[in-house]
């Protein structure tokens, strides 16, 4: 249940960001990326989300998880290929062992989606 | 007019975790303390591998342990009886142990211990091959260890896990002649996802392997030291 860990984590990051801004905006969505080969099951942190951010200033916003696949590349085939997880991890030409990869370790919050602040009124200087 | 805005953050979701690790490497490298994460499944034998080696380099070697468990101190017992300190750290709820529970475990150290005569810290996580892959503490080193009876594939199932680790200790070799497995296949698995990793099969029961694997920490806290050396001279 790490997921709930991770969850306060996103949480407390989008507060500070959220009280640093003017106004403190109605954030509607919050984009994360979660690769594949992490150990962060995407539907155990959207359940982790709704209920930790019930009654907060999280309440209405909506967590959006775009997952990304496992990438590697193969350095004598010099070309990049998707692992099966599980299964096969080597390079399904040559066999080389899994080195360096390319895509699915990311655990990043995005960005923040906002409703517009109403600005009140300039006043002109006396 | 509804309108709306996006503001790019691009953070890390554990870098709180992330700071705080490096904030533990840094006290570690200012004590000169070399410091390794023991993962593995539960029962999988890290106590006892901490007891063999506690028993072996600690007239040599200063040890200290930091020993993670969900409940209860049974294991923190088991290691006080070498006569180290033992800073037990329970988790509760959570199934492995994070950056800023290691800083508890290393301030309460520092407070009953002089760090600075101390060599190594050895961290004993929570048993789980998922979870404490993700979240570093402040380590030098991440040293798996997988049993001969959870089977070959272990490495393929949990590979986040076999990924991250430095040395992988294949424990139990004492029960290959009662099991169907082939340790070199369990070699061979977390090659393909782990081509540089150390790999020692151990018994500690009946010590088998156990030279090489006092040798490994010997020599990762001798590098570590002369590193500290370096820089002390810069």
């Amino acid at each position: 249940m790490h997921e709930t860990d991770m969850t306060k984590a996103l949480i407390m990051t989008v507060r500070d960001w959220w009280e640093s801004q003017p106004g403190q905006p109605a954030i509607e969505k919050v984009h994360l990326t979660v690769g594949q080969f992490t150990c962060v099951e995407p539907v155990s942190l959207q359940f982790a989300f709704d209920v930790q951010t019930k009654g907060t200033f999280l309440d209405k916003a909506e967590l959006v998880i775009r997952e990304t696949p496992l990438i590697a590349f193969c350095h004598p085939c010099q070309t990049e290929y998707r692992p099966e997880i599980g299964c096969q991890y080597a390079c399904p030409h040559c066999q080389a062992p899994l080195e360096d990869i390319r895509s699915g370790r990311e655990l990043k919050i995005d960005r923040v989606e906002y409703a517009e602040v109403p600005q009140p009124l300039a006043t002109a200087d006396p | 007019m509804h309108q709306t805005f996006d503001a790019a953050l691009g953070i890390n979701l554990l870098h709180a975790n992330q700071d705080e690790a490096d904030h533990n490497r840094t006290h570690l490298d200012a004590w000169r303390i070399t410091c390794f994460n023991l993962m593995s499944s539960p029962g999988a034998g890290k106590t006892a591998l901490l007891e063999k080696t506690l028993a072996a380099l600690s007239p040599d070697l200063q040890i200290a342990v930091i020993e993670g468990d969900m409940t209860t101190e049974l294991d923190a017992d088991r290691l006080r009886q070498s006569g180290v300190p033992v800073i037990a750290i329970n988790t509760g709820r959570s199934c492995h142990l994070d950056a800023r529970m290691v800083a508890g475990g290393l301030h309460q150290l520092a407070e009953h211990h002089n760090p600075h005569a101390l060599d190594l810290v050895l961290v004993e996580n929570v048993g789980n091959l998922v979870c404490p892959a993700e979240f570093e503490v402040g380590e030098h080193a991440k040293v798996a260890l997988l049993s001969i009876t959870e089977g070959e594939d272990k490495p393929l199932k949990y590979p986040v896990m076999f990924r991250e680790a430095d040395v992988l200790l294949v424990t139990k070799l004492d029960l290959a002649p009662y099991l169907d497995i082939d340790v070199a296949q369990i070699e061979a698995n977390i090659r393909q996802i782990n081509p540089d990793v150390t790999v020692i099969p151990v018994s500690a029961k009946t010590g088998e392997g156990l030279e090489r694997w006092y040798d490994w920490v010997r020599n990762a806290v001798r590098e570590h030291q002369s590193h500290f050396e370096l820089i002390a001279q810069i």
